[in-house]
């Protein structure tokens, strides 16, 4: 197999799957077995195949057909979407075992329907990692709209639409009327929309052109949550937890952070926004988004929701590395996509193995819970401290290259809005972990001898503990691995 | 083969532009005479799928040697009537007799239900007629023949509408019947103006003498005539009012196949009298009509939408849905631009597929429902998965998403604004595709995730011949979106014919 049918292969791979999913929908346990197969596969195709071509500095392209006159849908795989291609299809496997624990552990309903969108999702987040200019890349942007609506919408409740509609609205709203505004005007500016090292529009556009342009980039792309248009993102919280954590701490979010690094640098190129310092108002934009979620992070009770407003600032810190138009900031901004994917999917496993045990989502009510659900609460340390980028933890490695780009880039109110940010992740993501532990069990409930129809509370089922103990580790190896990643990426600034 | 076999072939094909409208005239006859419905239907399958191949043959005979003139009884032009075939009107006799072909196809179930079936055969003959017409005013080189075509679909298309289960259908058919007629007055009166200037009836002979005489008044009030009369055929907003009546309570069969055709031939006929006969100078430079149809083109992309939006009967909501997209045809127009014209142009062939398409689904819904409410799709997504899947398919491509035949038509208005410096325009454009998704959205939302009452009827698919013409469309929607090449490149080298750019 060649690299190129590999990265055509890779694409396409998911949908074989919803074949098999679509086609064993009677007997579950060999349509997850089948979800399972392809998730592993896919991963090996990635990470075996394709990963060392580029490792070598191959950038393997594969052509599918011309759309209309230069708008071509073609794939290129380059570092960044390297690394955005591995995360997704490796939690991919994780989740899919979450996924049958929780699914099943939580008798929740249209399951088909569930593993058919999920790949849908996957085949769209692999699609946008290898596109190779930006009309493919909004071709499974919106793909990946479109494949998670029936996910968020899952339950059919009433609140279930109503998040639904705000789900498409923002995402469908941003992209047509911004993204792909942006997408006409690069192709009318520069004659072309490929993704090529050092942009495809120094002097093409200047002056104030290039921040509108950027404006309708940053905001077009609504899956970064950059804020204003980060409400979506809490609205899909309605969702079962597995697509929360793959897919609202994962797949689609860092679709939406990696479309925006990935036009920072290969459409409009870091020279060019160095040079016209036309990005700077978006590192401003970033850093507001980066405070203001952690506050409101602060202000919910409810776990999932906490963990939302945590993701939507965490977003904020990849665009700020792009935006900082530095290369320490874009590897920086590159290695968080991975980092805090591994560490956020870790808190939303837990989040959802909690409500499962122990049928809570109010952090309010999860005192004590640590006790009788240690390696849930085990992991979400782990994750939380990964998240807050502490050593011996991978999120510490991202952040570290983020400070260098804002010193690189003399923007040192950056750097204390990163630290700023740090300690507000402690303040939202350290209670859980205390209260788990520390606090005694409330009075009102969940201890043995309190009453027969109190449910009685222990681990989630293991399929439900062991991914997120796995992440959790996942977080600590990859502190030791970060060297690899670095090496990746090295390929986007030095080509 | 025999020498003489072969030469017969010759001369027949060589008829082709004739036949294209006698074929459909004396079969609407033959209609009459067998007088049982599935017999009538089974000629009028012949006479519409035979038209579609030689549409085909005409198209790719336009294609390999330029326009074809046919004189009618070898009276040469301009004082015979002449058939003139090129690159624009083979594009739209291959939308119009294609589509025609497909929705009959999808016919007798759904005419069972709401004609009865002792008048299929005259439903039949009228359906052949009004295809007469419409393929007569698209391939028809002589004014005067337009305005005689035009008459002869309209009349037809009164009685088809009328043929509707309720008797709204008869007041719809009379409002368009006088609309219609006014319309048509109009059309006439313009073609009078003309002559008057230029003693000629023949099209392209118009044009010289026109060029000629240069513009006067007598030119101005011509345009605006023929604008007028077009425009309430083509149901510009705000001329549209006939519309979504007609569309609402016409039999399904009859609303997919209008949709897809009359509007996009009186968007043709407008688009052959501003380019062929006035020409692109004299039109948009000294007599300003991109001026006065860009704001109407706009108004009806908002209006038309909006009001979608708040419909309870979704046969009605996607009439509504018409006004607007044939605003974006109109738009495409206003732009006075070869990528604006080529995304009006291709928006034609495209909004003529979905929306058969998305109309097919009502007959469907019709058929097992017995409603088109909102109410009514009701876990529809459940119970008739393959044709809420087809509306799915059409209405995104509706909205827009990429790799469907609405977001090349949208690419190319977007383009043809910006390239003409009309930055809001653009904008516009993308934004009233937006309210598209509300309404297209609300019945999805309805058909997937709310449960039907508890004393709903048992449904079941809807019959496959419906459902296999309503996939043809539904996938034609995809296939052209992502292969662009027939549609966009026969639209664009359409577009730079009509402005005299090489190609």
């Amino acid at each position: 197999m060649t690299v190129e049918t590999a990265v055509g292969l890779a694409v396409l791979w998911p949908l074989a799957g919803i074949g098999l999913i679509a086609l064993f929908r009677r007997w579950p346990n060999v349509r997850e077995t089948a979800t399972l197969l392809t998730a592993g596969s896919l991963f090996a195709i990635v990470a075996k195949v394709i990963l060392p071509a580029v490792m070598a500095g191959g950038r393997p392209r594969l052509d599918i057909i011309e759309v209309l006159p230069g708008l071509q849908l073609a794939f290129e795989v380059e570092p960044l979407g390297m690394l955005f291609a591995l995360v997704a299809s490796g939690l991919w496997i994780v989740t899919t075992l979450y996924s049958i624990g929780y699914m099943r552990g939580h008798h929740e309903e249209n399951q088909t329907r569930f593993y058919i969108c999920f790949a849908l999702a996957i085949s769209g987040a692999v699609g946008v990692a290898f596109a190779a200019n930006v009309f493919t890349l909004f071709v499974f942007y919106e793909a990946i709209t479109l494949s998670t609506y029936p996910l968020v919408t899952h339950h059919g409740t009433e609140a279930a639409k109503r998040a639904g509609r705000v789900y498409l609205g923002i995402l469908m709203g941003t992209s047509v009327g911004f993204l792909l505004f942006a997408l006409v005007w690069t192709y009318l500016a520069a004659g072309t929309t490929e993704f090529r090292p050092g942009g495809i529009l120094a002097g093409q556009i200047d002056g104030w052109q290039l921040i509108v342009l950027l404006g309708l980039y940053a905001f077009g792309t609504g899956k970064a949550a950059l804020m204003p248009f980060h409400r979506w993102l809490p609205a899909a919280m309605v969702a079962p937890t597995p697509v929360s954590a793959l897919l609202h701490a994962v797949a689609v979010v860092k679709a939406g952070v990696f479309t925006v690094l990935k036009v920072l640098v290969y459409v409009f190129g870091i020279d060019l926004l160095a040079s016209t310092d036309a990005s700077r108002w978006l590192t401003w934009v970033a850093a507001f988004t980066i405070i203001a979620a952690s506050i409101v992070a602060l202000t919910k009770d409810n776990l999932k929701a906490r963990l939302a407003y945590s993701t939507i600032s965490q977003l904020s810190y990849i665009v700020l590395g792009g935006a900082l138009a530095t290369s320490a900031g874009v590897l920086g901004g590159g290695m968080h996509i991975a980092m805090h994917a591994v560490g956020k999917i870790t808190l939303f496993f837990c989040a959802g193995a909690i409500l499962v045990g122990a049928h809570k989502t109010e952090i309010s009510e999860m005192d004590g819970l640590g006790r009788r659900m240690p390696f849930t609460f085990g992991a979400f340390l782990l994750g939380s401290l990964s998240v807050i980028g502490l050593p011996p933890m991978g999120g510490s490695w991202s952040k570290w290259y983020l400070m260098l780009g804002t010193v690189e880039a003399g923007q040192l109110t950056m750097m204390l809005v990163l630290m700023a940010s740090s300690l507000l992740s402690i303040a939202y993501l350290m209670p859980v972990v205390v209260r788990g532990f520390f606090r005694p069990p409330t009075a009102d409930g969940h201890d043995d001898q309190d009453g027969e129809d109190s449910p009685k509370i222990r681990e989630a089922p293991l399929l439900c503990v062991m991914p997120p103990v796995l992440t959790g580790i996942g977080c600590v190896v990859l502190f030791f691995y970060a060297d690899d990643i670095y090496r990746l990426l090295m390929g986007i600034v030095t080509p | 083969m025999t020498g003489g076999e072969a030469d017969l072939i010759t001369r027949v094909s060589d008829d082709l532009p004739a036949l294209q409208i006698a074929v459909p005239l004396l079969s609407a006859a033959i209609c009459l005479l067998v007088r049982r419905a599935r017999a009538a239907w089974a000629v009028a399958m012949v006479v519409a799928w035979g038209s579609f191949a030689s549409a085909c043959v005409l198209l790719s005979r336009v294609l390999q040697s330029g326009t074809i003139s046919y004189a009618e009884g070898g009276w040469r032009p301009p004082w015979g009537i002449e058939l003139r075939i090129d690159l624009l009107n083979a594009l739209v006799l291959l939308v119009v007799t294609g589509i025609c072909a497909i929705v009959l196809t999808a016919s007798p179930r759904s005419l069972d239900q709401e004609v009865w079936r002792e008048h299929h055969h005259k439903f039949y003959a009228l359906y052949l007629l009004c295809m007469t017409g419409l393929a007569g005013m698209t391939i028809t080189g002589d004014a005067f023949n337009i305005f005689v075509f035009l008459e002869i679909s309209s009349l037809s298309s009164y009685a088809l509408i009328a043929q509707g289960t309720t008797r709204r259908a008869l007041t719809s058919s009379l409002q368009y019947l006088v609309m219609g007629t006014i319309g048509g007055t109009f059309l006439l009166l313009g073609i009078g103006m003309i002559y008057m200037v230029t003693g000629t009836l023949n099209i392209a002979d118009m044009a010289v003498q026109l060029a000629a005489v240069g513009p006067n008044r007598t030119v101005l009030v011509a345009l605006a005539c023929i604008g007028i009369g077009t425009g309430i055929k083509l149901a510009v907003f705000p001329l549209h009012i006939w519309l979504p009546n007609a569309y609402t309570y016409a039999p399904a069969i009859v609303t997919a196949f209008l949709a897809a055709t009359a509007t996009k031939v009186a968007y043709y006929v407008l688009v052959r009298f501003v380019f062929s006969v006035f020409g692109a100078p004299l039109a948009f430079g000294e007599l300003r009509l991109d001026a006065v149809l860009m704001p109407l083109a706009i108004a009806a992309m908002f209006a038309g939408s909006f009001v979608a939006i708040f419909q309870d009967d979704i046969k009605r909501m996607l009439a509504y849905s018409s006004v607007a997209q044939i605003g974006y045809m109109v738009l495409g127009l206003s732009l006075a631009s070869v990528s604006g014209l080529t995304g009006g142009l291709v928006h034609l062939f495209n909004h003529a597929i979905m929306k058969s398409g998305l109309f097919l689904v009502m007959a469907a819904v019709v058929l097992r429902m017995g409603s088109t409410r909102l109410d009514a799709f009701a876990g529809l997504g459940r119970r008739m998965p393959f044709t809420m899947a087809a509306f799915v398919v059409a209405g995104l491509s509706l909205i827009g998403v990429p790799l469907t035949v609405g977001f090349v038509s949208k690419w190319y208005l977007v383009v043809g604004a910006i390239e003409g410096g009309l930055w809001p325009v653009a904008v516009l454009i993308l934004l009233s595709s937006l309210l598209a998704l509300i309404y297209i959205w609300r019945v999805v939302e309805v058909a997937y995730f709310r449960q039907p009452p508890e004393d709903a009827p048992e449904v079941s698919e809807a019959p496959a011949s419906l459902l296999v013409p309503i996939w043809v469309l539904a996938g034609a929607t995809v296939f052209f979106g992502v292969f662009t090449s027939l549609s966009v490149g026969l639209a664009s080298a359409a577009a730079r014919m009509l402005f005299g750019v090489e190609l």
